[in-house]
């Protein structure tokens, strides 16, 4: 469907740029080199050819096992040409950051936020890189595999038996 | 005779009252609101009862109706809510995610309203029918009468009478740092 995006890509990029390309049911995607996110972003925000106007979405995937550990993915569509494409980029475990695509979409802020706030990917050159969903006192990032389900952090509770409450936080 | 006459308690004389006029307060959060609101609608017509008139201030509610899944973000917020309703007051948890938490076994949501205020009623259901929710508020009227709410037996012994504020320190879910 949108084969061109992954030809302008391989036009541009030849230094390693793009890791890997593929297409499945009709989509494109393409694996980024994570030190190069931005620019590849940036080229396919700019070029007459692809012109992805639009962020659809930005989100991550924890793969626990494999190195590297974390897959940022940004979902780009074009409203002018109507074709979209999909942005891969591994993030290691000890040291998750990845640049920022606020800077070409603002709408990346709150979804670099929920990425952050649930999987602990920092993006560099975010303009305000907190939580979105969890309370600020929450800990660790409960979307990660090694997060156990059975853990709870109650901001209040009552005490059995009695009607006052329990602040005690986190548990 | 030309006139009945009827004796009774006084306090029986009040619950009576009571259970025919709560005002309730709908802490509506999820899916349930949709039962919760045919519930109102004439179909069901929970006015039939005298609980029709919500109020959306819990200072002029008595009974706290919690439909739908707290999270637990969100504790401290009913909390607050629940404080600031006057006694003696009734709290109902309108289906299972507000009674257990129901499916949502997770990071996110909270076990039941029950861990951060005290219920009296617990209906099942994802969600229940107005059926439901009319068999628990009439269950919630024999508690009235009987004087079994919580609120009302902790009036009658542990407090005395006007009860004493709870201070609750609030914590999480606010940006401002002074507050």
């Amino acid at each position: 469907m949108a084969q061109i995006i992954l030809d302008r890509l391989a036009q541009q990029f030849t230094e390693g740029e793009i890791v890997e390309t593929g297409s499945q049911h009709g989509d494109e995607w393409a694996r980024v080199a994570p030190a190069h996110w931005l620019k590849v972003s940036k080229f396919l925000y700019e070029d007459a050819v692809t012109s992805m106007n639009m962020l659809i979405d930005v989100t991550c995937v924890d793969r626990l096992s494999r190195v590297p550990r974390f897959d940022v993915v940004m979902h780009l569509y074009s409203t002018e040409k109507k074709h979209r494409v999909r942005l891969l980029a591994g993030v290691p475990e000890e040291n998750p950051e990845i640049a920022s695509v606020v800077s070409l979409w603002p709408v990346a802020n709150w979804f670099e936020r929920e990425v952050f706030d649930l999987y602990g990917v920092r993006f560099i050159g975010h303009p305000d890189l907190r939580r979105i969903l969890m309370y600020p006192e929450f800990q660790g990032h409960p979307l990660r595999k090694d997060y156990a389900k059975e853990r709870r952090q109650p901001l209040l509770r009552r005490k059995p038996g009695s009607d006052e409450v329990d602040t005690g936080h986190p548990k | 005779m030309p006139f009945s006459v009827y004796t009774s308690r006084l306090a029986d004389a009040v619950n009576w009252a009571r259970k025919y006029s709560l005002f309730q307060y709908p802490f509506v959060t999820a899916c349930c609101g949709m039962e919760f609101m045919a519930t109102w609608a004439p179909k069901y017509d929970i006015a039939r009862f005298g609980a029709e008139f919500p109020r959306f201030s819990p200072r002029q509610a008595d009974l706290l109706i919690v439909v739908g899944t707290i999270v637990e973000k969100m504790g401290p917020v009913l909390r607050r809510i629940y404080d600031q309703m006057c006694e003696p007051k009734w709290v109902v948890a309108f289906g299972v995610c507000a009674s257990t938490g129901g499916f949502y076994q997770n990071y996110s949501a909270m076990p039941g309203a029950d861990q951060v205020i005290p219920v009296d009623v617990y209906i099942p259901g994802c969600p229940p029918r107005p059926e439901q929710f009319l068999d628990g508020l009439m269950r919630l009227q024999k508690i009235i009468q009987r004087g079994e709410g919580h609120s009302q037996r902790l009036l009658k012994t542990e407090r005395g009478y006007p009860a004493p504020a709870i201070a609750i320190k609030p914590v999480g879910g606010n940006d401002n740092p002074d507050e």
